[in-house]
């Protein structure tokens, strides 16, 4: 088996770079996170490979390029939060945070196994960088609205930007908790959807309507954006003009694929949590490269 | 050093607001969260005193607790007030998930617990919540029988590493415990002495037992009477010393009789030193009625304590 899925680049990316080289940078670390959660769920035989991959690019662009964090100091009051609510998206968040320097890239080579601190979904108390327990949908939301209530409280800049899956919006507790944000005007807040289309089993909009979804947060007193999940420069230019209606939290609807960009994967309900074959990751990581 | 103090009856939520006005005056990190449940929870004067550090969310439980361990990230000590029934209830995972499993230093009051809104119904019940609670990991379950237990407990509970949930009674209560009485989480306290049985209670059934004993001892039978506010973790070393030395239980609790304050002492004993125990409680969902005329028919008196340990001797 080869092991090109190993390597991984380690550290943020300076925010002084031009655009061009930022973006750059980015769209090699997403496609070396790729190849190193493909390692990761091939390893461990477990994961969701297709919602990792559908939120790739998002959970990079933030880690790496976005907020305000240090990893070598996790723990900063005043650093931005990054709160993933979709927890099953675990391999991703790992494989990112330890490209950022959260921790050893070495711990992902446990992913899943016996007492090792990367759960299967993730787990505040024992990995760095790691916000909030999740993995139960309709958690993140909420646990967000509450950072920033105590970011405005102490008239705070921090940033508290939150990454759900567009199936966990069927969960009546965001819509709880988008109501009390709204109400509040948390515009430190911003929640961003991995719009892959697909939950577990089937489309969503087969499964329990969501759209329109920028109609519905509206209506909840957010301002909502579009933007193309897998487009760096893109997710770049909207997370640096935050927020997009002052006094209002962010609901920033990101467009993307599961199982993106791999052509077998992409796009098909069964990559939701299906492990690819020897083979098959070999041809994955043939397409990463 | 314990009495039965005087025929006036208290409110605990009084003592809840008054004491979290001067921990709110003390910390400026401390705030409260509540759910719609400003009034119930006796939060008026707080929110006068303290407006914005009042967080109202609205009807929405779930919420409600993601908010408090949101609010903990963002380097809050929140405090959580609402209605037992429905805050235990319909927060339940994000008691275990965002605040046990999350070792998220949050402070749980589950208000007019037990047959509190007795009229109400079964609905507005809160007969279950020391049980699905107890089972969680890493969630401390405190049930005060008196204003000066419920200060203390809200006082220990802020400097308590990890979270807790404390059950804060609306019904009024005698004040049971002397000036000199001191809680301490997981800790038990022994009211009276006695070798024969023994009487381990909480919350509104300490003062019941205490009355229990004293009839009991004017028929000769020397009953010990256990105060257990924290049901979890329990004191399992004053468990066992009831189960040695007295050679039989009974617990009382105005809770469900399964699961709760009698089920933890019955696990206890049984893996400890096996005695007969009697568990008195609520046997399941209960008819409408006021909570003194529901304690009654469910026999959680005096008498019917009493009653429990005559029982109970019979099998010693």
């Amino acid at each position: 088996m080869t092991l090109a899925g190993r390597s991984l680049p380690v550290g943020r990316i300076d925010p002084s770079l031009p655009l061009e080289e930022r973006v750059r940078l980015l769209g090699e670390a997403a496609r070396a996170i790729r190849r190193r959660d493909l390692e990761m769920v091939r390893s461990a035989a477990l994961g969701h490979i297709g919602g990792d991959f559908s939120s790739a690019d998002i959970v990079a662009t933030l880690l790496l390029a976005v907020l305000n964090i240090d990893p070598s100091r996790p723990s900063l009051d005043d650093r931005d939060r990054f709160v993933m609510s979709k927890g099953h998206s675990s391999g991703v968040l790992y494989a990112t945070l330890a490209a950022a320097g959260f921790f050893d890239p070495a711990w992902l080579d446990g992913y899943m196994e016996p007492l090792s601190p990367l759960n299967g979904h993730p787990d505040r108390k024992k990995v760095p960088g790691v916000e909030a327990n999740t993995g139960p949908l309709g958690h993140g939301l909420p646990i967000a609205v509450g950072i920033a209530i105590a970011g405005k409280m102490d008239g705070s800049n921090r940033r508290t930007l939150c990454l759900v899956g567009d199936g966990e919006l069927q969960e009546g507790s965001n819509w709880e908790a988008m109501m009390a944000a709204g109400h509040r005007g948390l515009d430190k807040l911003t929640v961003i959807v991995d719009r892959n289309g697909y939950q577990q089993g089937a489309p969503t909009e087969e499964t329990s309507r969501l759209e329109p979804i920028a109609e519905k947060v509206r209506a909840f007193g957010w301002a909502a954006a579009e933007v193309d999940g897998h487009d760096h420069a893109s997710l770049l230019g909207l997370f640096e003009k935050l927020p997009v209606i002052a006094g209002r939290p962010t609901f920033v609807i990101a467009h993307t694929h599961k199982g993106y960009p791999v052509s077998f994967m992409q796009d098909r309900v069964e990559w939701h949590h299906k492990v690819p074959t020897t083979e098959q990751v070999r041809a994955a990581l043939q397409e990463l490269a | 050093m314990t009495t039965l103090v005087g025929p006036d009856l208290f409110d605990c939520r009084d003592a809840f607001a008054s004491t979290l006005q001067d921990l709110a005056q003390r910390d400026d990190r401390v705030v409260v969260v509540c759910s719609d449940s400003v009034g119930s929870s006796k939060l008026v004067d707080f929110k006068k005193r303290f407006p914005h550090r009042l967080v109202n969310v609205g009807i929405a439980e779930q919420t409600l607790i993601g908010v408090a361990a949101g609010l903990a990230n963002g380097g809050k000590r929140p405090i959580v007030s609402a209605a037992s029934c429905f805050l235990t209830a319909r927060g339940l995972e994000q008691i275990k998930v965002d605040l046990a499993y999350s070792h998220a230093k949050v402070v749980v009051c589950g208000m007019s617990p037990g047959v509190a809104y007795g009229e109400l119904g079964p609905t507005h019940h809160s007969i279950e919540d020391v049980a699905w609670l107890r089972a969680i990991d890493n969630l401390a379950v405190v049930v005060p029988a008196d204003p000066k237990e419920t200060e203390q407990a809200l006082r220990a509970a802020l400097l308590h590493d990890g979270p807790v949930f404390i059950r804060v009674s609306r019904m009024p209560v005698p004040s049971v415990y002397a000036d000199g009485y001191q809680f301490v989480l997981g800790k038990s306290f022994r009211v009276t002495e006695g070798s024969d049985v023994t009487i381990i209670a909480n919350g509104t059934m300490l003062a019941r037992a205490v009355e229990a004993a004293t009839l009991l001892r004017g028929r000769g039978v020397g009953c010990r009477v256990v105060s257990m506010p924290t049901v979890a973790p329990l004191d399992l070393a004053e468990v066992r010393a009831a189960a040695e030395e007295t050679g039989a239980i009974v617990t009382v609790e105005e809770h469900s009789v399964r699961g709760g304050l009698g089920g933890a002492v019955a696990e206890a004993v049984v893996c400890q030193h096996p005695v007969p125990m009697r568990i008195l409680g609520f046997p399941g969902f209960l008819p409408t009625g006021s909570a003194t005329w529901l304690l009654e028919y469910s026999g959680l008196t005096a008498a019917g304590i009493a009653a429990a340990v005559d029982d109970v001797l019979q099998h010693k």
